[in-house]
């Protein structure tokens, strides 16, 4: 049933492709069933499924002699992820409902953005986990390219050109696991339990980690994203941060991690003075918590915060993978989750509530239009959003983070203190950027700009409703998901890499 | 000695005479009853005569499935042969289709059995394993398609095309008749699995070196690899639309099966005779330098073109690169590799030059420029497009996606044990994110950027867009289910 997500999410561009140029009305109300029955699926199955354990969707022959198979299933992080996406499609609707131009055309790309989405969550073929992956690149594309706002042709051909090579990066590892297993199958699973020697591991793993790291805003890679997320609609930044960052994430645990565990810790093995690629990669995601945050805070465009600030926050996803620890690992596909709802409703403010009306995001030029009073909604949304970013108790973000911290306790003391750090910066730059923002001193000049500023229109408040359910839900009753992460991270899937690493 | 089998091979060469038939009865059929009819009309109805000889011939090796080994080597059937063989008239078809409705010449007669000759040229071309008939199959697809290069009789571009291709052309010629003559000399036979037993000496002879760096040079310019690549952006660019999407695919089809068949049949031992696969010698490093240099001239030339026409010849250039690798691994698989790719290769560049048919009528140009803001004044040739454009980058689901992607592994796969030309593929598949840069380039143009202001939608007739629609679906239907191929190669 879940593999339909994906088909009337390619069902649904095909249409769009279809409809007569002037329909944008009839496009939204496509688009926006499209995404809700895509949200409703994923809803019926996790309240068909309360463990997380695997389950197949569908498994058939697809090209039989090469022994690649169409082999869709979906464990708990899968679902976790899916109901993400799901979550973040029908809100990215509702803040794109003011989009007219080319408004087919827009939809048509949206929705094979998050038909790809989907697909990369619930392949368990490795083949065509990258082709979904890839499927995703694309539309991205011209997302930006063509409805984006500052250099968005820089910005979507740099974020496009980004993938691609780290894609490139991932296929030379797929091929050489597939030709070295020498089983002639791309099954995951199968993969995940063939003994790759760690010579091959140790080449292997950090090829495809860093191929999928780079979406997943690993620094120095993230240079993408801050430009990519200012430069895109409102709605393909939301899905930008909220789910393709995630797929860079996802990948690095489902396929990197899980094929090569020993690659992480290859025994006796030093790169430039580290004991492993763990340690390198921790340190890298590290550095990405305290420089995304730094830079956060001394941004004057109001979008490229909360750009820098996913750098920051994907920094936790990955410091919670590299902690190899059962507490970092669930943090750390939580963190994703929390992130991608966060991210998306962040985002949504800046760039349709704010931008959109005041059609500014310079900072200083907001600090003197008060819009605490002129859209007192925006204000108290981002407000929230900006809670539960940087981590108030209450919220997904929470729960996330200190799981993280509590496993990089077990695994990099040390670094507990500078990612705590760069916590307390991530408080400065919320604060920084909603001060300014929202609650400057009113400026006369500005007094025509409130006048003009429209209401909040519904649509708007409905997206908006559904992502802080969605942050505060999983705040107060994070059970709800880890209930699914927990046994699939216990599954067999990933076995080698517990077994062999956690202490 | 036994009498030379005329009938069997008459039998045999069905195909190849309904094909040359079709050629006769379109000539005939466009000068008498069809002389007064307009030029709209005599076009279309030529190209669906040309269609029918098509099908019939495909329709006789579909019939007669056959595995034969005849008279030397003249005559070599094999299925994979056969398949490639309705591959070969699909694409023709497919030209003459796209060719329907074009107003560049009155001699539309002449010109499209120019094409069918050309095509037994090429069918004749996958059915040889006799140095003999290989050479003269090569010159009988080349002459025609320096006239078919020529064509556009208005255009100086055109005619300067067709004069450095027929220059070129000539002078590979002599280099692969050259090289062939020295292989007689060695082997006192014209059959290529005779010439691969007989050279098989432990240390090379340095005659035999030379023969396979002229038959490498003759060969390499029909495949358009780096060094030999003058002529295409040029012949590409002038050409008219039809004849270079015949030049772009049907005959890279034809002439990289006979280059592997020439190679791994014919050298074959020249290969293995000591550890090719360390490059200690044999013609597997002479491969990999053209396949290396194809790859990154290819690409990175292409990034700098403004002519979309020249993007596709450099980008070309690249494909040959990495269709050269399936060459050096030559194992079974790699064929297989090879087949797939350079097939659904030519599919897609066929549509691609049927968009920019399209565009330039539009248009009267094939730069970016001229493209600007085309998706809205052409959205399905622009959607078209869109596929070709990112199958040719290898973007899944698309064939060319997979095309690599088997293309690599089987690559990987000939070197069991070891990754003994990982390197290559690691540069082959960096390229090809180089070469989502430049297709990109194109589709922004499409897509982003805005048509001029007195911009009119585009007049394109429903045959072509038809054919257009046709020929994406396959791509994308190959890159879903590669299957469908796969198992007739």
């Amino acid at each position: 049933m879940l593999a339909w997500t994906i088909y009337i999410s390619f069902i649904g561009a095909a249409v769009l492709m279809l409809l007569p140029k002037q329909a944008a009305r009839a496009a939204r109300i496509i688009t926006l069933l499209t995404a809700l029955a895509g949200l409703a699926l994923t809803l019926a199955t996790f309240a068909a499924h309360p463990s997380g354990e695997l389950i197949t969707i569908t498994r058939t022959a697809w090209v039989p002699s090469l022994g690649l198979e169409y082999h869709l299933a979906a464990d708990g992080i899968s679902l976790t992820l899916v109901l993400l996406t799901g979550i973040v499609a029908v809100a990215g609707v509702l803040f794109s409902w003011n989009v007219e131009r080319r408004a087919n055309e827009f939809f048509a790309f949206y929705l094979a953005l998050i038909g790809g989405v989907y697909g990369v969550f619930l392949s368990f073929d490795l083949l065509l986990l990258f082709i979904f992956y890839e499927i995703a690149i694309i539309p991205k594309y011209f997302l930006i390219a063509i409805w984006g706002s500052t250099r968005r042709e820089y910005a979507a051909m740099k974020l496009a050109l980004y993938s691609f090579v780290g894609s490139a990066m991932v296929l030379i590892g797929i091929i050489a696991a597939y030709v070295v297993s020498g089983a002639h199958t791309m099954d995951l699973a199968q993969l995940a339990q063939y003994p790759f020697s760690v010579h091959f591991q140790m080449w292997a793993f950090p090829l495809v980690f860093i191929g999928f790291a780079i979406l997943a805003g690993l620094w120095p890679f993230h240079t993408w994203a801050p430009t990519g997320h200012v430069a895109a609609p409102t709605a393909a930044s939301m899905m930008l941060a909220g789910v393709i960052m995630k797929l860079g994430a996802y990948g690095c645990l489902r396929v990197a991690m899980a094929l090569f565990p020993r690659g992480l810790d290859p025994w006796g093995f030093h790169v430039l003075g580290f004991g492993s690629w763990r340690e390198v990669f921790a340190l890298l995601a590290l550095i990405g918590i305290v420089y995304g945050a730094m830079v956060a805070l001394v941004q004057k465009d109001f979008k490229f915060v909360i750009g820098y600030s996913s750098i920051s926050h994907m920094g936790f996803v990955l410091l919670g993978l590299m902690t190899l620890q059962q507490i970092g690992l669930d943090g750390a596909v939580l963190q994703m989750f929390s992130h991608g709802i966060i991210a998306g409703l962040l985002f949504a403010v800046v760039g349709r509530m704010v931008y959109d009306r005041t059609h500014t995001r310079d900072l200083a030029a907001l600090e003197t239009m008060h819009l605490s009073k002129v859209i007192p909604f925006a204000a108290v949304t981002f407000v929230i959003a900006g809670m539960a970013s940087i981590g108030l108790p209450g919220f997904s973000g929470f729960v996330a983070e200190l799981q993280v911290l509590i496993g990089t306790w077990h695994s990099f003391p040390a670094f507990v203190l500078i990612a705590g750090a760069g916590i307390v910066i991530g408080i400065a730059y919320t604060w920084r950027a909603m001060q300014k923002a929202f609650f400057g001193t009113p400026d006369n000049n500005a007094v025509s700009t409130h006048v003009s500023c429209p209401r909040i229109t519904l649509p708007e408040r409905l997206g908006a409703a559904l992502l802080l359910a969605a942050t505060i839900v999983i705040g107060l009753y994070p059970q709800l998901l880890l209930r699914l992460i927990i046994p699939a991270l216990h599954s067999p899937f990933f076995d080698g890499l517990l077994k062999g690493s956690v202490r | 000695m036994t009498t030379f089998p005329y009938i069997e091979m008459l039998y045999l060469l069905l195909p190849e005479i309904i094909i040359t038939v079709a050629a006769l009865c379109v000539l005939s059929a466009d000068l008498t009853f069809l002389r007064k009819a307009s030029l709209n009309l005599r076009t279309i109805s030529a190209s669906f005569l040309t269609c029918i000889g098509c099908a019939l011939s495909a329709a006789w090796i579909l019939h007669t499935p056959t595995s034969i080994h005849l008279a030397e080597g003249m005559l070599v059937v094999t299925p994979a042969a056969q398949h490639v063989q309705i591959a070969l008239l699909v694409i023709t078809a497919l030209a003459s289709l796209l060719y329907a409705g074009s107003t560049f010449t009155e001699h539309v007669s002449e010109y499209l059995s120019l094409m069918l000759l050309a095509t037994v040229g090429m069918m004749l071309l996958v059915s040889t394993q006799n140095l003999l008939v290989l050479f003269l199959a090569l010159e009988l697809l080349s002459l025609s398609l320096y006239v078919l290069a020529a064509f556009n009789k208005s255009s100086t571009r055109s005619s300067e095309a067709a004069l450095k291709y027929f220059l070129f052309g000539g002078i590979s010629a002599a280099f692969l008749l050259f090289g062939f003559s020295l292989l007689y000399g060695l082997s006192n036979s014209t059959d290529l699995a005779v010439v691969a037993s007989s050279i098989h000496t432990a240390p090379l002879d340095p005659l035999l070196i030379v023969a396979f760096v002229m038959v490498l040079a003759g060969l390499g310019f029909k495949v358009a690899a780096a060094p030999f690549h003058f002529w295409a952006p040029d012949v590409y660019q002038g050409a008219p639309a039809p004849s270079a999407a015949l030049i772009a695919s049907g005959s890279k089809v034809a002439s990289f099966f006979i280059l592997y068949q020439v190679m791994a049949v014919g050298l074959i031992t020249a290969a293995d005779s000591s550890a090719h696969h360390s490059y200690a010698s044999g013609w597997a490093p002479a491969i990999a330098i053209i396949a290396v240099l194809s790859m990154l001239l290819g690409n990175l030339a292409a990034i700098m073109q403004t002519s979309v026409r020249r993007l596709l010849a450099y980008s070309a250039i690249g494909h040959a690169g990495y269709m050269l690798l399936a060459i050096l691994a030559h194992t079974s698989q790699s064929f297989t590799a090879l087949l797939y790719y350079a097939i659904t290769y030519a599919l897609t560049v066929l549509g691609a030059f049927g968009v920019i048919a399209i565009a330039e009528k539009q248009t009267g140009g094939d730069t970016l420029t001229d493209f600007a803001g085309f998706s809205r004044r052409a959205p399905i040739p622009s959607f078209c497009m869109l596929i070709f454009l990112l199958s040719l980058a290898g973007i899944p689901p698309l064939a060319g996606f997979f095309g690599k992607f088997y293309l690599f592994a089987s690559v990987l796969d000939a070197t069991p044990g070891s990754l003994g030309l990982l390197w290559l593929v690691i540069l082959a598949i960096a390229m090809s994110a180089v070469s989502l840069y430049y297709y990109l380039k194109v589709l922004k143009s499409i897509y982003v950027a805005d048509p001029p202001a007195d911009a009119a939608p585009a007049q394109t007739s429903i045959l072509h867009q038809i054919i257009l629609c046709v020929i994406a679906l396959g791509v994308v239907l190959l890159g879903c289910m590669p299957s469908l191929l796969l198992r007739w190669l």
